[in-house]
């Protein structure tokens, strides 16, 4: 190998640390200069010049250190570079400069400076749709054009949307720290939110044709599996319980056109086994946490249909049971939606119809086509055809999504199939 | 770096009050202007009357144009406003839950205008 092998090496190598560390990278640099922008473009240039450096000085032993070091004073340049328009620029990289060199080990990445980036993106200060760009953005490391194609938005306006967030940060100084003990719940409860926003957007695409973009869900549980390392506290396991369990279907959840296939009518040789073991023990160990919280418990439910052999063999008594829990920690209509069809498989549809007509009746889920759907779908296995026609029609009205409305139209289609074994009946309507 | 906690409050929260707990929210205003005050953190406390006494005015053409009332015709009034320095907003909107107020309507937290600003 000559020359160009090396470099090619170089290149490779330098490739996989951008693809490993620039992130942990960049949670350090953000610490340390103290502006998201500032951080990006000094990484970007701490990268660039490693190429150079290492080339003839060979890799640092310890190349994340060398990385937010050179990342750090590119900071410096840059803001002094830029001062001879604006006295205060001087003073902050005067400031940087004397803290770089009073404290050199410092460039070693601090634990939680990773914690820090996620909590500052979620930032419930910044609104939800910035807080998923930005998290997207910065601490997964996707280009804003991934990202505006995965959520189906236009690029510029999602470029918009991150520099007002960061304009944000800056100008009402939201701190990078992570939060502490007393304001902890509630602002893990946004940056779970955000985390299991970007997993079902992987998982149930909101509109159009692409039912799984895995690469979202996918990033989602990296983000997960990285949170629980950092934060291991019940409710992270438990989301991470719920989402790996929810990923140990997707092979099954959908046919060779992409059509939706229901959880009952699943092959379950498809399921993950892998992914089930790893998401029942996460679920289990959730839930064994002092004060279970609302993904803690999803994930149990997730558990319970993933270890059933069979759809007839799935442990009804003890999902209900843990939706009559979920239902007490979070009042919503959707999660009473779900407390009804499980009762309903409980308790037989007639018990599951008179719960799901009360939801629909407080109106609430007037709008939301799978309440209509699990009405009529009830109504079908209590005979009441008209009744569950209605309320397919409803559904299918409401319902976005390719596969969803294949789905409902061939439910329709069979209720009418159905309908031809009496003939006497259609006949004598007919004559 | 200073921030104004601005207090949005339905006047038909003001109205329906009995006249007892109007007295225990001005008492307890009161002693959180004390506790920022003593904390170090207050620069500015007022509280407002109601709007039936606003005036809203502009300058049109050199012209002064006034209005009965405030500005937008929205059920929250500003009813009160207090400018405090924080370490940062995370510092800010901890102080600003403290306020009673925060109980009966809403605090809008706006950083102010830097002097170089």
């Amino acid at each position: 190998m000559g020359e160009d092998g090396g470099a090619e090496s170089l290149r490779l190598f330098i490739e996989r640390l951008y693809r490993e560390e620039s992130r942990r990278v960049l949670a350090t640099l953000i610490r340390l200069v103290g502006d998201i922008d500032l951080a990006e473009d000094s990484m970007h240039d701490a990268f660039a010049s490693a190429l150079a450096k290492w080339r003839l000085e060979g890799a640092p032993t310890n190349p994340r250190a060398w990385l937010v070091s050179a990342g750090r004073f590119k900071a410096i340049d840059s803001l002094r570079r830029r001062s001879r328009f604006n006295a205060s620029l001087r003073e902050l990289a005067d400031r940087l400069e004397g803290q770089a060199r009073a404290r050199q080990g410092e460039t070693e990445a601090l634990f939680d400076d990773r914690l820090r980036l996620i909590f500052l993106c979620c930032h419930p200060a910044l609104s939800l749709e910035a807080q998923v760009a930005l998290t997207l953005r910065e601490t997964c490391g996707l280009r804003t054009e991934e990202i505006a194609r995965a959520f189906l938005v236009d690029g510029s306006t999602l470029a918009q949307r991150i520099v007002r967030a960061k304009a944000k940060i800056r100008d009402a100084r939201i701190p990078y720290e992570v939060p502490t003990r007393r304001e902890m719940s509630g602002r893990l409860d946004a940056v779970l939110r955000v985390i299991y926003l970007v997993y079902n957007e992987g998982y149930f695409a909101s509109a159009g044709d692409a039912l799984s973009r895995e690469e979202l869900s996918a990033e989602a549980i990296r983000l997960g599996r990285l949170l629980s390392e950092l934060l291991p506290e019940g409710e992270v396991f438990g989301l991470l319980g719920l989402m790996l369990l929810n990923e140990s279907r997707r092979c099954a959840r959908s046919d060779a056109d992409g059509d939706l296939i229901l959880l009952d009518e699943q092959d379950r040789s498809l399921w993950s086994r892998e992914l089930i073991a790893e998401g029942s023990s996460l679920a289990k160990r959730a839930l064994a946490s002092q004060d279970p919280g609302p993904y803690s418990i999803q994930a149990a439910i997730a558990a319970v249909h993933a270890e059933a052999q069979s759809a007839a063999a799935t442990d009804w008594r003890r999902i209900a049971a843990y939706y009559d829990r979920l239902a007490d920690k979070d009042p919503s209509p959707v999660v009473a939606l779900n407390r009804a069809v499980a009762f309903a498989m409980r308790d037989g549809p007639s018990v599951g119809l008179e719960l799901i007509d009360g939801i629909l009746e407080r109106g609430d889920l007037e709008g939301y086509h799978l309440a209509h759907a699990a009405r009529a779908d009830l109504c079908r296995r209590l005979g009441m055809n008209a009744e569950a026609r209605r309320s397919y029609e409803r559904a299918l009205e409401l319902a976005q999504q390719g596969p969803e409305r294949r789905f409902l139209e061939r439910r329709l289609l069979d209720l009418t199939v159905e309908r031809h074994p009496a003939p006497a009946l259609k006949g004598l309507k007919e004559e | 770096m200073k921030y104004a906690f601005l207090f949005y409050v339905e006047d038909r929260v003001w109205e329906e009050m009995p006249k007892m707990d109007e007295e225990a929210i001005k008492a307890e205003s009161a002693g959180y202007d004390a506790s920022l005050m003593d904390e170090g953190h207050l620069i500015l406390a007022q509280a407002l009357q109601s709007i039936q006494s606003s005036t809203t005015l502009r300058v049109r053409s050199e012209k002064v144009l006034l209005t009965d009332g405030p500005f937008a015709e929205t059920k929250e009034q500003l009813c009160g406003f207090v400018v405090a320095e924080a370490r940062d907003l995370n510092e800010a909107l901890g102080l600003a839950s403290k306020s009673p107020l925060a109980r009966l309507g809403s605090v809008e937290v706006r950083p102010c205008m830097g002097m170089a600003g």
